[in-house]
């Protein structure tokens, strides 16, 4: 139940905030707030039924309702470690999202909230429903305010980044339905009887080329919202032209819902044709690794900077993946909360810079250090963060997964490995054009962080270093459920 | 005829009856509000009861008329999209500079036309039916010839439609007269009268073609679609409504029921013909809509790509098993009313419109331009109405894409599904246009404030597309009920 009460304050707390908007925009921003307090209620409560019964329990079903009953299709919601973690992850990184939006979307606050929280609500589905017609319905649903984001609150070409993110996306997912509908024949053909649930599906015989074929149609979307090469185009137009908020949650949340697809349903569901694939894969995984890290090398706007270092560490979430073996997904795991904690943290500084100084392009920057001392360290942290600093989160990641894609694929982990020299490039231009060097132009202006804006910097901060000691926290939840991840990956 | 065969008309004759009634109402007194409220109340009522006639044995009134489940439920969308088309058209008329009430006898006539179309079995009654439409309809499209507000645009809609489906009836007149030549027989269930093994004769396959020609005009196929976009855009709003929607119910109806008596070489002319329809509608509907300007245009091309998609069930239904051919018709009436559904949607928001400022209708997509933010209600339905129309999960449109997904992957019609694919997605782009348009700062000054009965009719429609998407099953029972 508590899974529903999630989603059902967020979703209420949406409604109610767009009704509140019209009279006061501070009235929407505290309620949208206190929504967010009451699903970490509900979550808070989960967290601890999860972990007590861990030990007898994979699952956690919170409701199982028939729901078109022509083709078998029920409201499956259930949680294991995996959906906990990243349902986690969601509420946090809505919490920074919320705080980063709070000066900064002044119109239409209503309309914004509403849609931040139903994207919220989308994504807590997206990690919950086991039913692969309502994971649809999900995986659909959270694009359209997210699209709306973009093209209303966005930047200067907004719309058209708006448009590009949809398309991508919306086309690609259309590949997946007939991927899934091809799959629920399949199993229709094999058993007789209609189903779209992942427990019943994960047993369907896909071993030859239609499986292949099916695998692809689900890998196509997945890769898309991940994203991968040769399908990454939308996202540094998308990351880049979105309200800092907006970015956040892309960065932050939604590039993990193409993570968790590929792990949820790929293998399971593809067992062989996964395995078939995974060099071709993982090589795609090594390319987006190297190219977004060499692209973003070249960037001058920061936040399509921070876009393309996005790409290279979701390059290593693929290459994880396919590795398929317990480190590896740990390792991914890891990885994909850690990008979620920093590249939130850096998209939300340079959200603060471009309020500030009225630009994103680095060569505008420089000298920042002595202006703002905080907002300048706390760039550091990030920055050390997404190179993969020993003690913070990204390198048990990084770590873990290259150990693990080393035991499969040496020469592919081998050439991921270039990209730790590439990481701090990129990561050390930030600093070194941004905050080092001597100021252009009259800055004297510029404020550095206040309380609001340090709690949002110093959560996530708290965050990485934590989980960058005791990584444990994550890996007892999720050691269970990836094990019998890996059993049905495996064929089994 | 007995008595239970003529109760099982009674719909038709509730139809009918409305335009009697207010011919002679408007005889006595005229008076536009009563005009309406009959027209609505008898469609109403005739949709009532055909709709809970559903279940009851199947009638074969005269060699004419098939009244049976299929047609009930059918015949339930054309008079609901009837009803919606009078209700919208009120405000629509009441701000035109034209007399309005002899509008609400044509409507009724029309309505008439398609109730009978998806209720025959004969290709005679075909004819009538269809005729009885279209006829009706030439006026109702150059109904605004004498207004002012309009120009020249309505009376060049109405005589583009009336030419060019004056040529499409004499395609389909000269086709039913060649398969008559050759059965001697004008019922559509030609296997009775002619046998199997002689359905291969030339008279057969060229007069099927033929009219099938005459029907891909109405449900404009691409090619023949030309009239579309032109009628859509010169048409006062509401009757493009009904254009949309209720012909093409009733006219794909037809074809349904055609090809369900199809047998032999015979259909496979025909499912040949279609499949180069879907596969040119599909691409040229999605090309076409992308650089258009106009709503109603825009919309033109995206039913003719929307009618090229429901092609794909029917060439799904060649034979392959009973299981899957019930299927394939359980998807092309479900993709049939969720489409009707949204697209009335789309035109009831733009009769509002139009009924307020001609510019929404005549005018590019500019004057859409922050309509979000100055009328909620209407922008909110056109979105919704855009989103479905572009297959959104938890809408109308969600229910007929994954149906047409299934029957297409079911019958391994892997061509028609990668266009599908592909098109669905090139008709993103123009869906979102318009979303986008409706998002942008305000430019011109939109204040004015919708009646109840707008409201509501508003209300009720957004309320069916996304009932219909979040649960569908009611919908699905009583397809399943109507084509078994």
């Amino acid at each position: 139940m508590q899974l529903l009460g999630i989603i059902i304050s967020l979703l209420g707390g949406g409604v109610l905030a767009l009704m509140m908007g019209h009279k006061s925009p501070v009235a929407s921003r505290w309620l949208s707030l206190a929504s967010l307090l009451v699903a970490s209620i509900f979550y808070t409560s989960l967290w601890l039924d999860s972990t007590n019964s861990l030990s007898t329990s994979l699952w956690i079903m919170h409701t199982d309702w028939p729901w078109i009953e022509r083709f078998g299709v029920h409201l499956l919601l259930a949680t294991d470690g995996l959906s906990l973690v990243l349902i986690g992850l969601t509420l946090v990184l809505g919490y920074v999202a919320l705080l980063s939006a709070w000066h900064e979307i002044n119109h239409r606050c209503g309309l914004f909230y509403l849609n931040f929280l139903f994207t919220l609500a989308g994504v807590v589905g997206v990690f919950s429903a086991l039913d692969l017609f309502l994971f649809f319905v999900f995986w659909e649903v959270m694009l359209v305010p997210m699209f709306l984001i973009i093209a209303i609150w966005g930047h200067e070409e907004r719309r058209f980044a708006a448009t590009k993110f949809f398309i991508y996306t919306q086309a690609s997912s259309l590949l997946m339905l007939v991927a899934m509908v091809g799959l629920v024949l399949l199993n229709q053909q094999q058993t007789g009887l209609w189903s779209f649930s992942w427990f019943t599906l994960t047993q369907t015989d896909t071993s030859g080329s239609m499986g292949m074929w099916l695998m692809l149609g689900f890998y196509v979307a997945f890769l898309v919202k991940l994203p991968g090469l040769p399908v990454h185009n939308w996202l540094p137009d998308a990351h880049t032209q979105a309200p800092t908020p907006g970015s956040i949650l892309l960065a932050g949340i939604l590039l993990k819902t193409g993570a968790y697809g590929l792990l949820r349903f790929v293998w399971p569901l593809f067992p062989d044709a996964a395995l078939a694939f995974a060099p071709i894969a993982m090589g795609l995984g090594v390319l987006s690794v190297l190219y977004a890290a060499k692209l973003a090398f070249a960037q001058n706007d920061l936040k399509r900077l921070i876009a393309y270092t996005s790409i290279s560490h979701m390059g290593f979430v693929s290459l994880g993946i396919f590795a398929w073996n317990h480190l590896s997904l740990q390792g991914t795991l890891m990885q994909m909360v850690g990008h979620g904690l920093s590249s939130a943290g850096l998209f939300a500084i340079a959200g603060l810079l471009q309020q500030r100084l009225h630009t994103r392009a680095l060569d505008q920057m420089g000298g920042l250090w002595a202006l703002m001392p905080k907002l300048a360290t706390l760039s550091m942290v990030f920055a050390v963060a997404a190179l993969g600093l020993p003690g913070l989160a990204n390198f048990i990641g990084e770590f873990m997964i290259l150990l693990g894609v080393f035991q499969i694929e040496p020469w592919a982990a081998s050439l991921a490995a270039l990209a730790m020299i590439l990481a701090p490039v990129y990561a050390l231009v930030i600093m070194q054009k941004g905050f080092f060097g001597m100021a252009v132009g009259d800055k004297t202006k510029a404020l550095d962080l206040n309380a609001r804006e340090l709690l949002i910097l110093g959560l996530l901060v708290v965050g990485l270093v934590f989980l960058g000691f005791w990584p444990n926290l994550i890996f007892t939840v999720t050691a269970a459920p990836v094990d019998s991840l890996i059993h049905l990956g495996k064929g089994g | 005829m007995n008595w239970v065969e003529l109760a099982s008309l009674i719909p038709l004759l509730l139809v009918a009856s409305i335009s009697v009634i207010l011919l002679l109402l408007i005889a006595f007194a005229r008076s536009h509000k009563l005009t309406c409220w009959v027209t609505c109340i008898g469609f109403a009522l005739a949709a009532f009861w055909a709709f809970t006639q559903m279940g009851n044995t199947t009638q074969q009134v005269t060699p004419l008329l098939i009244i049976d489940d299929f047609s009930r439920l059918l015949g339930t969308v054309v008079l609901l999209v009837s009803l919606a088309c009078a209700w919208v058209s009120y405000g629509y008329l009441e701000t035109a500079d034209e007399i309005c009430e002899e509008y609400y006898i044509l409507l009724s006539l029309a309505a008439l036309g398609a109730c009978v179309l998806v209720a025959s079995n004969h290709f005679a009654s075909m004819f009538i039916g269809l005729e009885l439409m279209s006829v009706s309809l030439f006026a109702m499209v150059g109904y605004m010839a004498h207004s002012k507000q309009q120009i020249n645009m309505t009376l060049e809609a109405g005589v583009k439609y009336m030419v060019l489906s004056g040529v499409s009836s004499s395609f389909l007149l000269f086709g039913v007269a060649l398969v008559y030549a050759y059965a001697g027989t004008l019922t559509i269930d030609l296997q009775s009268v002619a046998g199997g093994p002689h359905l291969q004769s030339g008279y057969l396959v060229v007069g099927s073609a033929l009219m099938l020609v005459g029907v891909a005009f109405k449900m404009s196929w691409v090619p023949f679609h030309m009239w579309t976009p032109d009628v859509y855009q010169g048409a006062p709003a509401p009757v493009t409504g009904f254009l949309a929607a209720a012909v093409k119910v009733a006219v794909f109806a037809f074809v349904m029921r055609w090809l369900m008596m199809a047998q032999g070489e015979y259909l496979n002319v025909l499912l040949l013909g279609l499949t180069l329809m879907a596969v040119l509608s599909m691409v040229m509907g999605n090309l076409l809509a992308l650089r258009q300007n106009n709503l109603k245009r825009l919309l033109g091309y995206s039913s003719i790509a929307h009618m090229g998609y429901l092609i794909v069930t029917l060439a799904a239904t060649a034979p392959h098993g009973a299981a899957a051919l019930s299927t394939a018709l359980e998807g092309a009436a479900i993709y049939l009313i969720t489409y009707a559904c949204m697209t009335m949607l789309a035109f009831a928001v733009i009769s509002q419109l139009a009924a307020k400022d001609r510019r929404f209708e005549t005018g590019t997509l500019v004057d859409y331009e922050g309509l979000l933010f100055q009328q909620p209600l209407l922008a909110g339905s056109l979105i919704l109405a855009m989103l479905a129309l572009a297959g959104m999960p938890l809408t109308a449109g969600f229910i007929g894409k994954y149906y047409l997904v299934l029957v297409a992957v079911d019958a391994q019609l892997w061509m028609l599904l990668g266009l599908l694919v592909l098109g669905s997605s090139l008709g993103l782009y123009y869906y979102l246009r318009v979303i986008l348009v409706l998002c942008k700062p305000p430019v011109s000054d939109h204040h004015w404030v919708l009646g109840t009965s707008e409201k509501l009719l508003l209300m009720l429609l957004v309320l069916a597309t996304l009932w219909l998407g979040i649960y569908p099953t009611p919908l699905i029972e009583w397809v399943q009920f109507a084509i078994a």
